[in-house]
């Protein structure tokens, strides 16, 4: 394996149950993943998915287990890793340019103000906001203050990007561009990025990898979905792809029908080991980890598109 | 239209207004003549005798009355003989020393009993106990203690302003959204920066609110402190007037009263407007 940028061990995180007991969202969960990997977290509402967006962040401590980021056990919030809100989040007493510069002085205590102002500029520029720095966020729309909300957490140049369905309340055409900007700035800086969405084609066009959450309570990580598809793809002709539909339907198929019933299915799932699905041409291969051998192949979850070159 | 609204009602309002002042001449004016009398008594007896007039006095009265009074505001003739302005000045400065006592008092503790749950629980036995006690009930207590009566109005008037403050304070930083928290938290902000730059303009208009009704209640409470305390003040003219049975004198006071605590509902309801946010 190689060098780990983020490592999540063995996290769990309970909450005092009726009755006493206790009821566990998760337990020992891992995950890892590489510098300048983007991965996306899909899963149905209630997997703790945002909890462990939160531990992540440092906004919520886990009940057992530990997040190593770059080498270091992390420890409360920290400015290596930016948080974008599902809600924006922004200042509304604040400009567009005051809620930015808030996050630069809060890195840089230091630099005077027209250091900060400068600073603040360029990323407000990033995000397409040119001409919008003195506005309130309540003068603008959903997509520019989210488009705050990135420049925000770009501005102080985190090591990670950590994003909570940030785009699910914008409407579609909006969160088209969005995406665009998040993936074209992702790919410019470098930036690693781990973001919670709803959104399978999201997911597809975003990420490396694409971590699937079973449902919650006890909710575990069961399978780690490659994406196949090149760098270089674009939003408009992302469905044309060869691989696409058969990424796709696996995702949707493990959401409509295998996550509810995944723990009862696969009985000797190792948490520390979670398969690697890869998506190839003839067929869907289930590939383990550990770099041992292939130990099993089996029938993707839509034969009719798995194995196109078989039939021709 | 909205302007067309606005002179409507500025008509209606002088209408009524008119009609309020002709009803109130009407029926305090002289009748005539109801007793013959020897010209020297009747100079004695005075109108309300000799022409059947009313003894509250008419707007007529209340008008010149009020026009001696504003263009010598001032004026001093000793303790029991002072301008209005001069009378007006100590009340509305019992109620800035009182009223600032109490901000600087509030707003911190405010912060603390929002801030911190254990503060909120430990403190609230106390305050539901506290609050509803009549800032006058103190009077006697802060008399004993305090052995000066001009000290004691303004204990009194921190005492009744106090608690809007207070509860406003305390609401508004607990109920800050946790999300603007969370972006501090995330930003590495700390306690004082977060409390100065995040907590305190979210709280801002809530806190702003309770300053306002303080200052209503506090104006309310300084008319009857001073009635009880003496010596100088709105309220001790009022008083005074009464036992001099200057009708006329006690409307003017009434009047003003009206007109001084409108001015500070006015100041804070600007106030709060300067830091209210839109969402």
């Amino acid at each position: 394996m190689t060098e780990k940028f983020i490592s999540i061990e063995a996290i769990a995180k309970r909450y005092p149950g009726a009755g006493g007991g206790e009821i566990a969202v998760f337990e020992n969960l891992w995950l890892s993943m590489q510098r300048g990997e983007f991965g996306c977290v899909i899963g149905h509402s209630g997997c703790g998915k945002t909890t462990v967006l939160n531990i992540l962040a440092g906004l919520d401590a886990p009940s057992a287990g530990a997040v190593i980021v770059d080498g270091q056990a992390i420890e409360g919030t920290s400015l290596d890793r930016a948080v974008i809100f599902q809600s924006h989040a922004l200042l509304p007493w604040r400009t567009v340019l005051g809620n930015v510069a808030y996050a630069v002085t809060s890195k840089w205590r230091d630099w005077d103000r027209a250091r900060v102002r400068a600073h603040a500029q360029t990323f407000i520029d990033l995000v397409g906001l040119t001409g919008a720095e003195h506005k309130r966020p309540s003068e603008l729309s959903g997509g520019m203050k989210q488009r705050v909300g990135i420049a925000r957490a770009l501005s102080i140049t985190p090591k990670i990007m950590l994003m909570d369905e940030p785009f699910s309340a914008l409407d579609a055409l909006t969160r088209g561009t969005l995406q665009d900007e998040v993936r074209r700035i992702c790919l410019e800086t470098g930036q690693t990025a781990f973001m919670i969405t709803h959104d399978v084609d999201e997911a597809i066009y975003l990420a490396d990898r694409i971590f699937l959450m079973t449902n919650g309570p006890a909710a575990v990580l069961a399978e780690i979905v490659e994406n196949p598809l090149p760098k270089d793809r674009g939003r408009t002709d992302l469905h044309r792809h060869p691989y696409y539909y058969a990424v796709r339907n696996h995702i949707v198929d493990f959401l409509v029908s295998r996550s509810k019933s995944f723990a009862t299915d696969t009985p000797g799932h190792d948490p520390r080991n979670v398969p690697v699905v890869r998506i190839g041409k003839p067929e869907l291969v289930i590939a383990s980890v550990a770099d041992g051998p292939l130990q099993e192949t089996k029938q993707a979850s839509w034969p009719g598109l798995s194995r196109p070159s078989t039939s021709s | 239209m909205t302007s067309s609204l606005r002179l409507r009602a500025a008509i209606v309002s002088i209408a009524l207004f008119a009609a309020f002042i002709g009803v109130w001449h009407i029926a305090t004016r002289g009748t005539g003549a109801v007793a013959s009398m020897s010209p020297e008594y009747a100079r004695l007896m005075g109108l309300t005798a000799t022409a059947g007039k009313s003894a509250m006095p008419g707007p007529l009265d209340v008008g010149a009355k009020l026009w001696e009074h504003l263009q010598r505001p001032f004026y001093d003739n000793g303790p029991n003989d002072k301008g209005l302005g001069i009378q007006l000045g100590y009340s509305i400065a019992r109620v800035g020393l009182g009223y600032l006592l109490a901000v600087i008092v509030a707003i911190p503790l405010g912060f603390l009993i929002g801030m911190s749950p254990l503060i909120n629980r430990a403190l609230d036995p106390f305050i539901q106990i506290l609050k509803p006690i009549s800032p006058l009930a103190w009077m006697p207590l802060a008399l004993y203690t305090i052995k000066d009566s001009g000290l004691s109005a303004i204990f009194v008037i921190f005492i009744c302003s106090v608690w809007p403050m207070l509860l406003n304070t305390a609401f508004g930083v607990a109920a800050v959204r946790k999300e603007w928290i969370n972006v501090a938290r995330t930003l590495e902000v700390g306690t004082l920066r977060r409390a100065f730059t995040v907590i305190l303009p979210a709280a801002a208009p809530t806190i702003l609110t309770g300053m306002r009704i303080s200052i209503g209640i506090a104006w309310l409470v300084i008319v009857a402190a001073e009635m009880l305390v003496g010596g100088t003040g709105i309220g001790y003219f009022v008083w005074n007037e009464w036992n001099n049975l200057s009708i006329t004198n006690v409307i003017i006071a009434i009047l003003l009263i009206g007109m001084v605590g409108m001015l500070l509902d006015q100041i804070l309801a600007r106030f709060t407007r300067m830091v209210t946010f839109p969402e």
